[in-house]
């Protein structure tokens, strides 16, 4: 494998890691801000104690889950130092305001509500807890953000003079922060994180029951875990629903691929798995309407006409334009004559938006590895319904207090909990995997985002990596069992 | 300026009383520490320096022109890529 296969490989694997600890504090956090103010408003011993013990994991899960993150810029300075230079200016605000803003607000509250019970007055522990939940969630809006901008460049201009990305003015930065692409995947990301919470609280909790313990607060905790879960799932189906329908418009290729859509149509099957379509729901999944064209791969290899009547042009006319792209960037940096260089600037600016084609070898090479995406895709679809059904079923049954006796419906509660990572995970294979060729779309791939760099660096880099996450993976596991097993200090009734 | 100082005060005594009476937290600070100590001490200093660290703006869009444009960079340029696609 080369350089970039490796590079690939490595920044999967610390973005994945990253991602089991991010959905759990995100749920987390709004687990254990709703039970704490059911014993502001109660007033109820049991509801701080039930509190306390989920602040706890959520704890074990922050000290091994921070930084994590950081390594993932670590690795766009060494491995794609091109790509960091484009994005620089782009990235600079969102990641700035994330670190400085989000990331000191999450941090300094989560100080008041870790140390603060019994020395800061209830309401103001109250507006801590929720307010570390927030700054968790306004960090990842800021990530997602300039997540958003890769898959949809909008709001910034290609300065040839520098070779990067740029913000110009206010506008243009409220065009990023208000990116759709951004933004449903903001919501699609957080509320996948309640999902995450919502289940580990069950499971958890079930695990208590099924060994006869601490049953009250195992049922108050399958309540509230339950319903964040349950609310999680819908709003990740919405938000789910926009990012297809954003998916049709701005990342064709990864629809398709997510379809295994060869050639594409009006009223499209939606496919459950291979064998068993049902007509017309992938029309109005991506575009709301049963009449919608939802174009296949092929479609978009040999050009098509969308649904707002625009001729969007075959692969090889983009590569041709996104050629010309490179040879006006080309001239515009290498010529002082300022006609040539005015008649540069402008041949780049017509042709900019395909710029990243201008480095693609055949037209096949927009097609993302398509049977990784489309399994991907079911796994996360058919885990999630899945998921929703268990938080259901458990959750109805908590509430009409008849889980006693159900023990493989407890069983599955706590297997639920591995499933609900595969499932976070499965998803962002289908958002990153599905836009590949591509580090930002339509501008620049990965083999030109890439640092000149041997495999053999990267290959290391990537093993001392492997072992230092397994072994703190294998550290916040055992703490966190060791925690589980001890218990809440509610009573054991 | 004396409430700004008696606040300060308040704080770094919340702070200092309150890891000093950790008890379960204690091996996680330890934790965060050691991490951070990887992350920062080793993997950073040995393993991860940025590809153009220590090059102008200049020399950086350069590079990064000269790659993008799909000119031949020179010899020695940090941002040369030899990657074909293989996806």
């Amino acid at each position: 494998m080369d350089v970039i296969v490796w590079s690939r490989i490595q920044f999967a694997m610390t973005a994945a890691y990253h991602w089991l600890f991010v959905p759990l504090t995100l749920g987390l956090a709004l687990v254990m801000a709703v039970m704490e103010t059911i014993y502001v408003i109660k007033k109820d011993d049991f509801w701080k104690k039930t509190a306390q013990y989920w602040m706890k994991l959520f704890a074990i899960n922050f000290a091994v889950g921070i930084a994590t993150g950081i390594i993932l810029e670590f690795e766009f300075g060494t491995n794609w130092s091109n790509y960091s230079w484009f994005v620089g200016d782009m990235f600079g605000a969102p990641l700035a305001i994330e670190g400085i803003l989000a990331f000191f607000m999450e941090a300094t509250f989560f100080a008041v509500m870790f140390f603060g019970w019994d020395r800061v007055s209830k309401r103001f522990h109250l507006v801590s807890t929720w307010l570390t939940g927030i700054g968790a969630t306004i960090s990842a809006f800021w990530i997602l953000v300039a997540n958003g901008w890769m898959q949809n460049p909008v709001g910034t201009t290609f300065n040839p003079e520098t070779v990067r990305s740029e913000m110009a003015s206010a506008q243009a930065f409220w065009e990023v922060v208000s990116n759709p692409v951004a933004i449903s995947k903001f919501f699609h990301a957080i509320t996948s994180g309640w999902v995450t919470g919502g289940v580990f609280v069950v499971g958890i909790s079930c695990w208590y029951l099924l060994k006869k313990r601490q049953r009250k607060f195992a049922r108050a905790s399958i309540l509230i875990g339950s319903i964040v879960g349950i609310v999680g799932s819908f709003a990740v189906m919405l938000s789910g629903d926009a990012s297809g329908v954003h998916a049709a418009e701005f990342q064709p290729m990864k629809l398709a691929a997510a379809e295994g859509l060869q050639d594409g149509g009006r009223r499209a099957a939606f496919t459950i798995v291979p064998g068993i379509k049902i007509p017309g729901m992938l029309s109005i999944l991506a575009t709301h309407d049963i009449d919608g064209f939802v174009p296949g791969i092929n479609d978009i290899l040999n050009g098509y006409t969308d649904n707002e009547g625009n001729e969007i042009p075959s692969v090889a006319e983009k590569m041709a334009m996104g050629r010309e792209a490179l040879v006006a960037l080309s001239i515009y940096r290498s010529t002082d004559d300022p006609s040539e260089k005015a008649e540069a600037r402008y041949a780049l600016e017509e042709n900019v938006q395909y710029m990243g084609y201008g480095h693609l070898e055949k037209p096949e090479d927009v097609i993302p590895p398509v049977g990784v995406v489309f399994w991907a895709f079911r796994f996360m679809i058919g885990l999630g319904m899945l998921l929703l059904l268990e938080l259901l079923v458990i959750g109805w049954l908590a509430w009409k207090d008849k889980l006693a006796g159900k023990r493989w419906l407890m069983i599955a509660a706590i297997v639920c909990i591995p499933l609900v990572y595969i499932c976070g995970q499965a998803g962002w294979i289908v958002a990153e995997v599905g836009r590949q060729p591509w580090t930002i779309q339509g501008l620049l791939p990965v083999n030109v985002a890439i640092s000149s760099l041997s495999a053999g660096a990267v290959k290391t880099t990537f093993f001392v990596f492997l072992a230092i996450f397994t072994l703190f993976l294998v550290i916040e596991i055992r703490i966190l069992i060791g925690a589980i097993k001890k218990g809440p200090e509610t009573p054991n009734e | 300026m004396k409430t700004f100082r008696q606040s300060m005060s308040a704080v770094w005594h919340f702070y200092r009383d309150s890891f000093r009476n950790m008890t379960w937290g204690r091996p996680l600070v330890w934790l965060i520490l050691l991490k951070v100590f990887i992350l920062f001490a080793i993997l950073r200093v040995f393993f991860f320096k940025p590809a153009m660290a220590g090059l102008s703006d200049e020399e950086r869009s350069r590079i990064v022109g000269e790659r993008i444009a799909g000119g031949q960079p020179q010899a020695g340029d940090p941002a040369a890529a030899p990657g074909s696609f293989n996806l």
